[in-house]
């Protein structure tokens, strides 16, 4: 009965898509096995499910524009962001932007919290649109086999940014970096633009959360009258800038202070395209 | 002395042969070695030119068959992951078994030993990788005893491995072994009508053909093939969908009162599935079987079709 009722629920969705999206995700390079299903879980079939609500949001609630799309190589890459936002929406849309916009059409693996395996539903929904859990061994094993990967060095550090720390970079973990010198893999720096200002953080109780067993507690104006909705987002317009390949050489085994030099380049080159579409926008609505 | 084929090789014992991968197991051997028996039970259908023995490995007798043959190698099938409600007693024989077994390896010159552990002893676990390597750590949760006596073992036979260079090694890790004759808990799970699953969780999983672990066990007893080796089936998939296609009807059960009612079923014998196995419901255990392709050689010959319909 149950399995019964998502069925029929998968089938409207995937009739409502748009045949054009589904065509193009039909040509998403995926090594998929005799039931469609490749090694890490990526299912096409469930991932057209989700495009009418990525279409949605994509184009008619954040109005996505792409700059510099061409920018991503062929073959493997990793595309470094800017986090923010509270719900990892930003990841979303730049996962969607390589599928709709990129030409051939692309799914980026981004890099999930390792808690994100113990939500029922996530989990798995995750899994199926192709998201990966954010271990070493994952993003290398897909990096050797050519997939995008998309990684957050903020990591929560970002995503839970109060409204007033909009657009300041915060503390990047050196990770990524030292994966990108072993896997010879190029950086694509990607600047979000809009998503800094789609949830109004002015507080995150890092204490109640601790007690309730959640990762972080945003805390915004609404809370107090909706609950956990007033995270969900405002109708920014978002603004995608992906940046010319960066490619680092050296020992993947350097000593921090090293990496951390290659590291500061990345993240002053975001804060640069940050900067520079900031100031080209008119306004966070349109 | 490697076993060649001019001259009689030497002979091969298999522990646990009565069963029912034994007696799979022996039948594809037997044709290329002497095969000596050693199990408590009955060997139904035994070959003529095979020698059995129901002894217990702990006996002196079991000792004996070491001293008095010059046997070549050892193929222990001692652990099946099939958990019972009177399961003490029986795990605690199998690791004081396999130790005794590994000790007359090491005392009558056996060349070659070939342990059958699993890739059950890594645990599933939201931070497991997608695919875990053979020295990833073994992180099945300890609080089930089944799988603290499953470490427990396999941390024996790495132990035993580098203890004794001389011995040629194989510690073979499948992932869950299914087949017509197959009675695990992975595969008994698999043959429930209305099997329990995890609302709002499914697990991608990997099966292996029971005719293909038979392959890799005949190519670890190859000469010169040492060391720890998953092996893993033709491919990977949702366990929902090994479900669909097996025609089942999954009963899903949220996860927060999964644990306490299996528990209470189990204990009252109104349910077969072992609550220790509830995090393979949940989460991941995959392994990469990578080694095993390169340096064994192993290649799955059934497809993945196949191996789910092997349940049937």
């Amino acid at each position: 009965m149950f399995e019964e009722a998502t069925d029929r629920l998968s089938e409207f969705l995937k009739g409502m898509a748009d045949p054009a999206v589904v065509a193009r995700l039909d040509r998403v390079d995926a090594r998929l096995n005799e039931f469609g299903v490749d090694p890490f879980g990526f299912d096409p079939e469930v991932a057209k499910t989700a495009i009418p609500i990525i279409l949605f949001f994509y184009r008619h609630y954040f109005r996505v524009q792409c700059f510099g799309l061409e920018h991503v190589p062929a073959g493997r890459v990793m595309l470094i962001s800017n986090h923010s936002g509270q719900l990892p929406i930003d990841g979303m849309m730049i996962c969607s932007a390589l599928v709709l916009e990129a030409e051939p059409p692309r799914i980026v693996r981004s890099m999930v919290e390792t808690w994100v395996p113990s939500l029922p539903f996530v989990s798995h929904l995750f899994a199926r649109w192709g998201q990966i859990v954010g271990t070493r061994e994952n993003c290398l094993r897909l990096l050797e086999a050519d997939q995008p990967i998309l990684a957050f060095p903020e990591g929560v550090r970002g995503i839970n940014k109060t409204f007033g720390e909009r657009y300041q970079l915060q503390e990047f973990g050196l990770g990524f970096m030292r994966l990108a010198l072993q896997a010879r893999a190029p950086i694509v720096p990607v600047a979000v633009v809009g998503a800094e200002e789609q949830t109004v953080s002015v507080h995150n109780a890092r204490g109640l959360a601790r007690v309730l067993g959640l990762p972080n507690l945003p805390i915004t104006p609404l809370t107090p009258l909706v609950g956990p909705l007033a995270l969900f987002p405002l109708p920014t317009r978002y603004r995608l800038y992906f940046g010319k390949p960066l490619v680092f050489e050296g020992n993947p085994d350097d000593e921090d202070s090293v990496i951390a030099e290659k590291v500061k380049r990345v993240r002053q080159t975001i804060g640069r395209m940050l900067h520079d579409g900031l100031r080209a926008r008119k306004h966070v609505f349109w | 002395m490697a076993p060649k084929r001019s001259e009689s090789p030497a002979p091969v014992v298999i522990t646990g042969i009565a069963g029912n991968l034994g007696r799979a197991l022996t039948r594809r051997l037997h044709v290329r070695f002497p095969i000596i028996g050693i199990d408590r039970r009955p060997f139904e259908g035994k070959p003529k030119d095979v020698e059995h023995h129901r002894i217990d490995v702990r006996r002196r007798k079991a000792e004996d068959i070491f001293r008095a043959n010059r046997v070549g190698a050892l193929v222990h099938l001692g652990l099946v992951h099939r958990p019972s409600r009177s399961g003490r007693a029986h795990r605690d024989q199998n690791v004081v078994g396999t130790m005794k077994l590994l000790e007359y390896c090491a005392r009558y010159g056996v060349r070659k030993v070939v342990l059958l552990s699993s890739a059950y002893a890594y645990g599933a676990q939201p931070t497991n990788p997608n695919f875990l390597t053979e020295d990833a750590p073994l992180g099945g949760d300890l609080g089930s005893p089944e799988m603290r006596a499953l470490i427990e073992w396999d941390m024996h036979a790495q132990s035993f491995f580098w203890k004794h260079p001389r011995i040629e090694t194989v510690i073979l890790r499948p992932v869950h072994v299914v087949g017509r004759s197959v009675r695990n808990a992975p595969s008994n799970y698999l043959r429930l009508t209305h099997p329990p699953t995890l609302l709002g969780f499914d697990p991608m999983i990997q099966l292996l053909h029971e005719e293909d672990l038979l392959q890799a066990i005949g190519l670890a007893l190859e000469p010169g093939r040492r060391g720890v080796f998953n092996v893993v089936g033709p491919g990977e998939l949702p366990l929902s969908r090994v479900l669909r296609e097996l025609g089942r009807t999954p009963v899903p059960i949220p996860h927060f009162l999964a644990a306490p009612v299996l528990r209470q079923m189990w204990r009252l014998g109104l349910s077969d599935f072992y609550p220790g196995d509830l995090p393979h419901l949940r989460y991941a255990c995959m392994v990469d079987g990578r080694r095993a392709r390169e340096e064994l050689g192993f290649r799955p010959e059934h497809t993945l079709r196949e191996t789910i319909r092997a349940i049937l």
